[in-house]
């Protein structure tokens, strides 16, 4: 089963004795945070676990791959997560089948 | 933004809570997070984003330094996909400047 904000929350209700209204404030605040210095250009950097940077993309030729008609892919901005050290050595030795 | 910036921004934004209590929330959401990513496990967040492994297959390296080659064992890599609506936040802002 996925990690989610409901089980993040109930991690914090359990481990620091925040009350439920709390957590779940916390858990929403904290992905809402990020977001918003990303919709406003800015990197965002948590030591331990990884970087979310932008990157800016110029116009490139693309397809309906449908019809196969040519309609050029606008510019754009987009997020890209590159994880840290310590984060991509805790996951390098997973040897199980990842869930899809 | 680094992570104490990140604790600076989420203290001002409600009462409840100390300083000292945001930043150990961070720590144990972000540990919660990597735990799971460490089991193999997904984390989805809607709104947000999903972060998943991707496998890497054994390949054969070379040591820069000497030319050697080096065996490099299958491993996993974290992978994060940006979900929709931080997608259009993110794309929107560009498009309006």
């Amino acid at each position: 089963m996925a990690l989610t904000k409901a089980a993040m929350a109930e991690r914090l209700f359990e481990e620091m004795g925040l009350n439920k209204r709390e957590a779940k404030e916390v858990v929403d605040l904290f992905f809402e945070e990020i977001r918003h210095a990303l919709e406003d250009g800015e990197q965002v950097k948590l030591s331990g676990f990884g970087n979310f940077d932008l990157r800016n993309k110029n116009q490139r030729p693309g397809r309906n791959p449908k019809t196969g008609e040519e309609i050029p892919i606008s510019a754009r901005r987009v997020v890209t997560f590159r994880p840290g050290q310590k984060l991509r050595a805790r996951v390098e030795a997973y040897a199980g089948t990842v869930e899809q | 933004m680094t992570k104490s910036e990140l604790v600076e921004a989420l203290a001002g934004k409600q009462t409840q809570l100390t300083h000292k209590d945001i930043d150990a929330a961070v720590k144990v959401l972000l540990e919660h997070m990597s735990q799971a990513l460490e089991n193999g496990e997904r984390i989805e967040i809607r709104g947000f984003g999903s972060f998943s492994l991707h496998y890497r297959p054994p390949r054969v390296g070379r040591n820069p330094k000497t030319g050697d080659s080096v065996e490099l064992p299958a491993k996993h890599v974290p992978h994060f996909k940006p979900g929709k609506e931080l997608r259009d936040r993110v794309n929107e802002n560009l498009q309006a400047t």
